[in-house]
């Protein structure tokens, strides 16, 4: 088991990767969507992009966000020693 | 049987690719009969009941005399196939059928629920699901009682828990009932039966082992069932078979078709339905609702590790985006049909309205579309009706023309003109989609009631075998009352599930973020926080429904938990100031929660292993 400074920065990274991708989950989920009037005057794949974004772009932002949010966050478990065996 | 199980999850790829081959090999077999002239009604029994056999045939497989078995399916479900039982948990009947048609009669709007009902797994992954795996708990009331001391913070837990997956239960029930009526010919509550039976038989020998595996299967069934009718249509209209692609095409035509009928709220303009604050405050109740209601997160306490679990929820969502998003794609190419085929054509005499589609009656004639206020039965009906409300040719308008929100799925085979056989395929894929939610919903709340109310409260020195036939039993109580209610509930009863979202998120949320993120968080504070926060949310349901009050800012009450969750947090928050902070003891257990490595936390699974 790891000291307690050492538990302590652990946490610190894992809440800085928490913080992080909160706001990615915001600016999906949310801040674009705010700008759909205006992102619908350009088109993408033939769709206007403010419908694109969340019919499809957001998602597939969340689902990337996810597995990327998995990978880096067992990174820093292997980092400190805490990962499962 | 640790080797024949270990046997078992080795070869799940295997497993599954045969299932899924012998599903196929199944509805082929289906269209050749079809084709030598079966009549469509054996069809259809064949599909309800060879499907419903499939399921109870995993459940039986997969019973158990096991604890562990019975709640966490051992904890030995590897991450993508977590991830696609939990796919066919969450997606419900009104996933399936419902929500394309949503998005029909929304356009742009209608998408706060596509991005609420999928944004909501960010959260689960960060927030929830690794932490109450580690944790190990059995149920969501479990870690609020660990948590938070005691027994009273577990039983406002499970009376959160019943509160939302009742009536959630009680539509899926429904989805069944109306699903098989239509597909058996048989009335409604008759249908609810037969759901009842095969959700039964499902869950009752193996608990969450059984409905696991069952899961899988039926997300299987279901997404085929939903990709293949529009991918055949995409082919048909567009040359390709890639309908989520294809439909930006579809879009343009649909704008300017919107445009030549002097449409104003065009298909793809965002807050013509809705205005901002109710398509924001919409897709944040979802999610946070997503993260909170318990059949979801439990699905998270089966994977073997906590690793898993994160990677888990990630499949999960990938499972679930495949056919959500595919669904605005259904609701645009049914649009450019009803544009294409029914506006702008003439009612004023028989042989017009003969050459409708023939959808529109298959359809008229089981009251889901409606023209000139009449149900679109036959064509005579239909002169009949306009001729009597003086119209003449039918307009993009709910009074002229308009069909029930299920049509744009349950109808896309006949719009591409394809046989029986498709259309069997979608109502199973509908009841797969109803029957696994219904699965995990029930699960969920006996499980409550076995494990939290039964063994932890009343009698914690009950027998491993005595645990189980309470279990079981309770299950069949349950499932016994959902049917009973959902058969004598009135009709509307359906819209309240919409606002288990709002109740889950504000009377489950805080509580559980707020235990892992801060560790002084305590329990008056959270027990103020559920109470408060499900509380204001749930006086918001009922005020602003009932007409007894105005809505705050003009919010719709399917957002309640706008209100409900700032009030529980700040509750939280505020009473866990004021009084004495949580003892060493909870503190020591957040940081245990906080780091994967080491045994699970809840003494129980640790004694079992």
């Amino acid at each position: 088991m790891a000291s307690p400074a050492q538990m302590e920065e652990y946490w610190r990274k894992t809440r800085n990767l928490l913080v992080t991708t909160l706001v990615l989950w915001f600016v999906f989920g949310f801040v674009i969507h705010a700008f759909a009037k205006v992102l619908n005057q350009i088109t993408f794949l033939g769709f206007p992009l403010g419908f694109y974004m969340a019919a499809q772009g957001s998602l597939i932002a969340f689902v990337l966000i996810i597995f990327w949010y998995a990978h880096r966050q067992n990174r820093i478990d292997q980092e400190f020693g805490v990962a499962e065996d | 049987m640790q080797q024949q199980r270990d046997a078992f999850v080795a070869n799940l790829g295997k497993i599954y690719g045969i299932y899924t081959g012998g599903f196929l090999a199944f509805v082929i077999f289906l269209a050749i009969l079809e084709q030598l002239g079966v009549p469509n009604y054996i069809l259809g029994y064949l599909f309800v009941f060879l499907t419903l056999a499939v399921y109870a045939g995993i459940g039986i497989l997969s019973r158990t005399t096991q604890i562990s078995e019975y709640y966490v399916a051992g904890r030995r479900v590897p991450a993508v196939y977590n991830g696609m039982a939990t796919a066919a948990d969450w997606m419900s009947a009104a996933s399936f059928i419902g929500m394309a048609g949503s998005l029909y009669l929304l356009g742009y709007d209608g998408l706060a629920f596509v991005l609420g009902w999928t944004g909501g797994y960010v959260l689960v992954a960060t927030l929830i699901a690794p932490y109450l795996r580690k944790f190990g708990a059995y149920t969501v009331p479990d870690f609020l009682a660990a948590r938070y001391g005691g027994n009273f913070a577990r039983l406002i837990g499970v009376i959160i828990l019943f509160s939302c997956s009742m009536v959630y239960l009680m539509g899926q029930l429904k989805g069944t009932g109306v699903i098989a009526s239509r597909l058996l010919g048989i009335p409604v509550e008759y249908g609810v039966f037969v759901g009842l039976v095969g959700i039964l038989v499902c869950s009752m020998l193996g608990g969450m082992r059984a409905v696991t595996w069952t899961q899988v299967a039926q997300y299987i069934v279901l997404i085929v069932a939903y990709l293949i009718p529009v991918t055949i249509l995409s082919a048909q209209r567009t040359g390709v078979p890639v309908p989520q692609i294809m439909y930006g095409q579809v879009l343009q035509r649909i704008t300017e078709l919107e445009t030549q009928y002097g449409i104003t709220k065009h298909h793809v303009a965002p807050f013509v339905n809705e205005d901002p604050l109710n398509f924001f405050a919409l897709v944040l109740c979802l999610m946070i609702g997503t993260a909170a209601l318990p059949h979801v997160i439990m699905r998270f306490f089966t994977t073997p590790s906590v690793r898993e679990a994160r990677t888990s929820v990630g499949w999960a969502l990938f499972f679930i985006f495949l056919l959500y998003f595919t669904a605005p794609a259904y609701a645009a190419f049914a649009k450019l049909e009803i544009f294409e085929n029914v506006i702008g054509k003439a009612v004023d005499s028989l042989e017009s309205i003969q050459q409708l589609p023939a959808w529109v009656f298959i359809y008229g004639k089981v009251g889901l579309v409606t023209i000139c206020g009449q149900k679109a039965v036959d064509p005579q009906t239909v002169l009949q009706a306009c001729q009597q409300a003086g119209i003449t040719a039918l307009a993009f308008d709910p009074k002229v023309f308009s069909i029930d929100r299920d049509v744009v799925v349950i109808s896309m085979p006949e719009v591409a003109g394809l046989p029986y056989v498709i259309a069997g395929l979608v109502a199973a894929g509908g009841l797969a989609a109803a029957l696994s939610t219904a699965d995990g919903l029930l699960l969920a709340m006996a499980n409550a009631l076995s494990h939290d109310i039964y063994y932890k409260m009343i009698d914690p020195s009950a027998s491993t075998a005595r645990r189980l036939v309470v279990a079981r039993g309770l299950l069949f109580f349950v499932a016994a009352l959902a049917a009973y209610l959902t058969i004598t509930a009135p009709a509307h009863i359906l819209a309240y599930v919409s606002w288990a979202f709002s109740l889950a998120a504000a009377g489950l949320f805080p509580a559980l973020v707020l235990g892992v993120m801060w560790k002084n968080a305590n329990t008056p504070g959270a027990i103020a926080g559920m109470i408060g926060g499900f509380g204001v949310t749930l006086f918001y349901i009922v005020a602003t429904n009932t007409g007894w009050m105005q809505p705050w800012f003009g919010v719709r009450n399917i957002s309640a938990a706008l209100f409900g969750l700032p009030v529980s947090f700040i509750l939280t928050w505020a009473v866990s100031k004021m009084t004495t902070p949580p003892p060493r003891e909870i503190q020591e257990f957040v940081e245990q929660l906080r780091i994967p490595r080491g045994p699970v936390l809840m003494e129980e699974a640790r004694r079992e292993g």
